[in-house]
């Protein structure tokens, strides 16, 4: 980490992402560029730069259409960037993985019946990958096999059983299990609760709580339930079309937003106890497409602070207060307008 | 909107009973008839649901709650069938009825969204023409005023350019523009009682927001009856009034929604609002409840509940407990619902 | 909250195993049936030698086209030989080939199909051209054009039915891999950095197998019926070898005098078909992936 060219105040990241881009379409062969007329490309990411710190949860919100799955496929890996940087515990991971380099970043799915092969005992699958990378010698496989299921909550006597004999909440304790198996550096969870019930889903956050805490686990949360973010995140970025709009601690990003988007989605929200507030703020329409970003700022089309300026410039990811940092021209304009019923601050 | 002037004054609605409410269910067990004991999914649910009354219908997956819905709409999947009980819709028994009747109450008095609209849109059709459908059989408006009412429908559901969107096929749709066909499509008619399983699940939570809104403002201005088939407690809360909270095919607590949250008198019931995340209170700890819910075939004898519950006692397992009311205007099916007696923050 | 709760919260609350044991396999009506006919054909086949005294191919022009009785309990035929005999050396011949024959396409094909689906690229573009050109031809006329041109006998009616049936297993092994290497499974298995040689065999396979297996029974079916028809041609198994298809043959010119002649074998055929369709249907029950579930 010798190139001082990034941010001066180079924080600790066991996960590092810099201007990373990722292009879909664009017509290669002639064929197809003389039948749909000119190149049409989708961009699915669009200068990212996010970093993760050591122990910590972030998590990763936004719509459908925003890049959020794009971004973690490049992640792990099963995508390659069109151009920019990811790095594991500062060293830089290669696109295309080879053994160690993938071990490095583990992923958490969110089904968790498409996410174990149902031919696979439990015991299998963790021996087969703690054999594979060397983890603990081949006469203590067992034990490390016990230990693992032990750390998400299940006991020795699963190991002969079959996928198919578990609930949904306990295969996703497995998915768990077989993620920390190879010791990953990065746990990337993508919606990992969305697909359980709601009793379910508190086991399931309680456990990745416990994870960070324990282990010191750094995990990427990707979800679009943000009652479920502010419950377990440490940190929230927001992403919208391509682009982290928005990035800021949990309690400051849900109580003193500063994007218009991330404001958006605060007053989207369900609530439980609160009823819903009417300030305008709620977004018509949906998100545009991808394949067709607004030239300025990206939001600005749906946005009701957008003036003239919005609709000429781009706004880059600034800082707007402690470790507070937000794409949006009116950020400071936005800080006056309080949410009604914010949530109470964190403790 | 008073362009629209459809449903209401030009369906002919029977007259409202009175005494009665809109829709009436007693006893009703839902299952699948095999060779031994018939396997009962749903068992015994009684719900009634009055004009106006927006009904949320909370439960796990498994729960039966789905399949309640489908029952009062005559959708069960086969070979599930209603087992026994009374669906009864404005003094109607819906179940005893010709099928032939029945299916002409669908669309004019009683209207069903569903989760995925892509599965429930015919992919061929254009969606102004399948909205007009409705009005051109229920109503007998000729093509070209059922098309203009479309048009409006799709308007009034927020539909951006609904003249131009009315040509579009579903797969041209966005899921929150296909939802709200489905909604356009159910409320064309104008009916008095709308069934839903689960319409904003599948759909971002802004555009959630936009339907459950767009709904609550549909039953509002129309007075139509809603029931609200949803896992998520929270847009129970902003949707709909009164709850009923099932459990392993029963319902296990009915009351308002402000009053159930506030101090919940089931165990599961206090469970559910225990275990998931709520925005207002981030520093509450989430508590999980343990174990899952029991397999249809084999669920234990008395409460469904008791295995889970942190409230059992010995009488618990010896039979299933009835739903009773234990507070004005509110019902739970509970041996031990005097002991649940804390108010949640 | 603590974890400790969590963890005690999910003990001992797992499933019990389901319908992996035999006795699923044995309430299955129609592979059970579809077993025992197979089943019964085979052992009638290996046992044809201790199952009667006579020669399949030995003449005996003196007891020629015999109507059944105690001795012939289904006659003889023009040469005198009993018609049971060769019918029993008939399913050795018949059998074996049926089985042989779907065994190299079924290896070949998904193999080639389990790989272009897998891999996709210019691979799978050449592989399924490959396939179509092959799927333009009619299964019957490609066969009998190949053991034309080869010469008959047992060889060239493997190598025939191979070159035109392993398309087949490759389309569906194409297709189910592509449908399987979309499941997150398989990409977990890529991030715990193994090999693809190692996701497609240990990974994948046991998950599609079965598809192709499926239909291998109904192959079978296909393969023993175009070696029937091939012998019935003259394209065949060389006399005198009994062969069910050269017995229908050499039968039809006594069906008006002698119809057993010529209708026993074509049971044969009806029965080992209508067992391998049970098997196939009942092995399509058993593995089909909701039942698993």
């Amino acid at each position: 980490m010798s190139t001082a060219v990034q941010e001066p105040t180079l924080e600790p990241s066991v996960l590092r992402v810099s201007a990373l881009t990722k292009r879909y379409g664009g017509h290669s062969s002639w064929l197809s560029r003389l039948t749909s007329g000119p190149s049409v490309a989708l961009k699915a990411l669009d200068g990212i730069d996010l970093h993760l710190r050591p122990g910590e949860v972030l998590a990763l919100v936004g719509e459908s259409g925003s890049g959020k799955s794009t971004l973690a496929k490049i992640l792990v890996g099963s995508a390659t960037p069109t151009s920019g940087e990811v790095s594991v515990a500062g060293q830089p991971a290669p696109a295309r993985r080879d053994k160690e380099s993938s071990r490095r970043v583990q992923m958490v799915f969110q089904d968790p019946y498409s996410s174990l092969n149902p031919r696979i005992t439990v015991g299998k699958m963790l021996s087969e990958l703690l054999l594979l990378h060397r983890i603990v010698p081949r006469s203590e496989v067992r034990a490390e096999s016990v230990r693992l299921l032990n750390l998400v909550g299940l006991e020795e006597d699963v190991l002969g059983a079959y996928p198919s004999q578990f609930s949904g909440g306990q295969r996703q304790r497995l998915a768990i299990a077989r993620a920390l198996a190879v010791r990953p550096d990065v746990l990337i969870a993508d919606e990992p609760v969305s697909a359980l019930d709601v009793s379910v889903q508190a086991t399931i956050l309680e456990l990745f709580a416990t994870l960070r805490s324990e282990l010191g686990l750094s995990i990427l949360f990707i979800a679009h339930n943000l009652a479920v973010v502010q419950h377990l995140a440490d940190r929230v970025a927001v992403m919208y079309l391509g682009r982290i709009v928005e990035v800021a601690e949990t309690s400051a990003l849900f109580s003193a937003p500063r994007h218009p988007y991330t404001r958006a989605l605060i007053d989207s929200i369900p609530r439980m106890t609160e009823t819903s507030v009417n300030d305008g703020f709620e977004l018509d329409g949906e998100p545009p497409s991808p394949y067709d970003v607004p030239a300025g700022c990206r939001f600005h089309p749906r946005c009701p602070l957008a003036s003239e300026v919005c609709r000429e410039n781009d706004p880059p990811l600034l800082t707007v207060g402690r470790a507070h940092e937000s794409a949006c021209l009116k950020a400071d304009e936005l800080a006056d307008i309080p949410v009604p019923n914010a949530p109470q601050e964190h403790a | 909107m008073s362009t629209v002037q459809t449903g209401a004054t030009a369906s002919g609605h029977q007259p409202l009973a009175t005494g009665v409410p809109l829709l009436r269910v007693h006893d009703l067990s839902v299952g699948v008839r095999s060779t031994g004991r018939p396997v009962r999914i749903v068992e015994d649910v009684s719900f009634d649901v009055d004009p106006g009354q927006r009904m949320g219908i909370v439960g796990e997956s498994g729960s039966g709650k789905s399949l309640t819905l489908r029952a009062i709409a005559g959708l069960l999947p086969k070979p599930v069938e209603v087992l026994s009980g009374a669906v009864e819709y404005n003094g109607a028994d819906l179940l005893g009825m010709p099928a032939k009747k029945r299916r002409a109450l669908m669309g004019p008095e009683i209207a069903m969204i569903f989760q995925e609209p892509m599965t429930a849109l015919n992919p061929v059709m254009r969606v102004g023409d399948q909205i007009a459908e409705g009005p051109r059989r229920h109503l007998g408006l000729s093509a070209k005023a059922a098309g203009d009412l479309a048009v409006q429908m799709m308007a009034r559901t927020g539909i951006p350019d609904p003249a131009r969107r009315a040509r579009a096929y579903p797969h041209e749709l966005s899921g929150g523009l296909r939802q709200r066909i489905m909604i356009a499509m159910a409320v064309s008619c104008g009916p008095r009682l709308l069934l839903c399983d689960e319409p904003t699940t599948a759909l971002d939570v802004t555009v959630q927001l936009q339907v459950l809104r767009l709904l609550e403002r549909l039953c509002e201005d129309t007075g139509t009856s809603l029931v609200f088939v949803t896992h998520d407690l929270a847009v129970v809360n902003q949707t709909c009034s009164e709850l009923a909270v099932m459990y392993a095919g029963h319902i296990v607590e009915s009351g308002r929604v402000k009053d159930t949250f506030r101090q919940p008198r089931h165990p599961y019931t206090r469970g559910l609002l225990e275990s998931a995340p709520d925005f207002d209170r981030p520093d509450r700890a989430l508590v999980p409840i343990p174990g899952f819910p029991p397999n249809v075939s084999d669920r234990p004898a008395g409460c469904p509940f008791a295995p889970r519950c942190g409230y059992v006692r010995a009488h618990c397992t010896e039979a299933v407990p009835p739903l009773a009311e234990v507070a004005p205007g509110r019902l739970a099916a509970c041996f031990e619902s005097d002991r649940l007696d804390e108010v949640l923050a | 909250m603590t974890t400790v709760a969590v963890a005690t919260a999910t003990r001992a609350m797992r499933r019990p195993a389901r319908s992996r044991s035999l006795r699923a396999w044995y309430r299955n009506g129609t592979l059970m049936a579809g077993l025992v006919i197979v089943g019964l054909l085979v052992l009638a086949a290996v046992l044809a030698p201790w199952l009667t005294p006579y020669d399949p191919i030995q003449q005996d022009l003196a007891h020629a086209l015999e109507s059944p009785s105690s001795a012939h309990w289904l006659g003889t035929d023009k040469y005198g030989r009993d018609i049971l005999t060769r019918l029993l050396y008939g399913a050795r011949v018949d059998l074996r080939i049926g089985f042989l024959a779907v065994l190299i396409p079924f290896v070949i094909g998904s193999v080639l199909g389990a790989l272009a689906g897998y891999f996709g690229g210019w691979f799978d573009t050449l592989v399924m051209r490959v396939v179509d050109v092959f799927f333009a031809f009619p299964f019957y006329v490609l066969v009998i054009a190949l053991v034309f041109i080869l010469g008959a006998g047992e060889s060239s009616i493997y190598l025939a039915i191979a070159a035109v049936s392993w398309v087949s297993y490759a389309k569906i092994m194409r297709g189910e891999l592509l449908v399987a290497k979309k499941q997150d499974y398989v990409v977990a298995a890529r991030l715990g950095g193994m090999s693809h040689t190692r996701i497609l065999v240990r990974h994948i396979g046991p998950n599609v197998l079965s598809q192709a297996l499926i239909y291998a029974m109904s192959d079978i079916v296909m393969d023993i019926l175009a070696i029937v028809t091939l012998g019935y041609l003259g394209l065949g198994i060389a006399p005198p070898t009994a062969e069910w298809g050269s017995m229908i043959l050499d039968g039809q010119e006594f069906i008006t005098t002698q119809w057993l002649q010529a209708t026993i074998p074509g049971l044969a055929v009806v029965v080992t078909s209508l067992g391998l369709s049970l098997l196939g249907d009942g092995l399509s029950d058993q593995l089909s992936p909701e039942r698993r579930k």
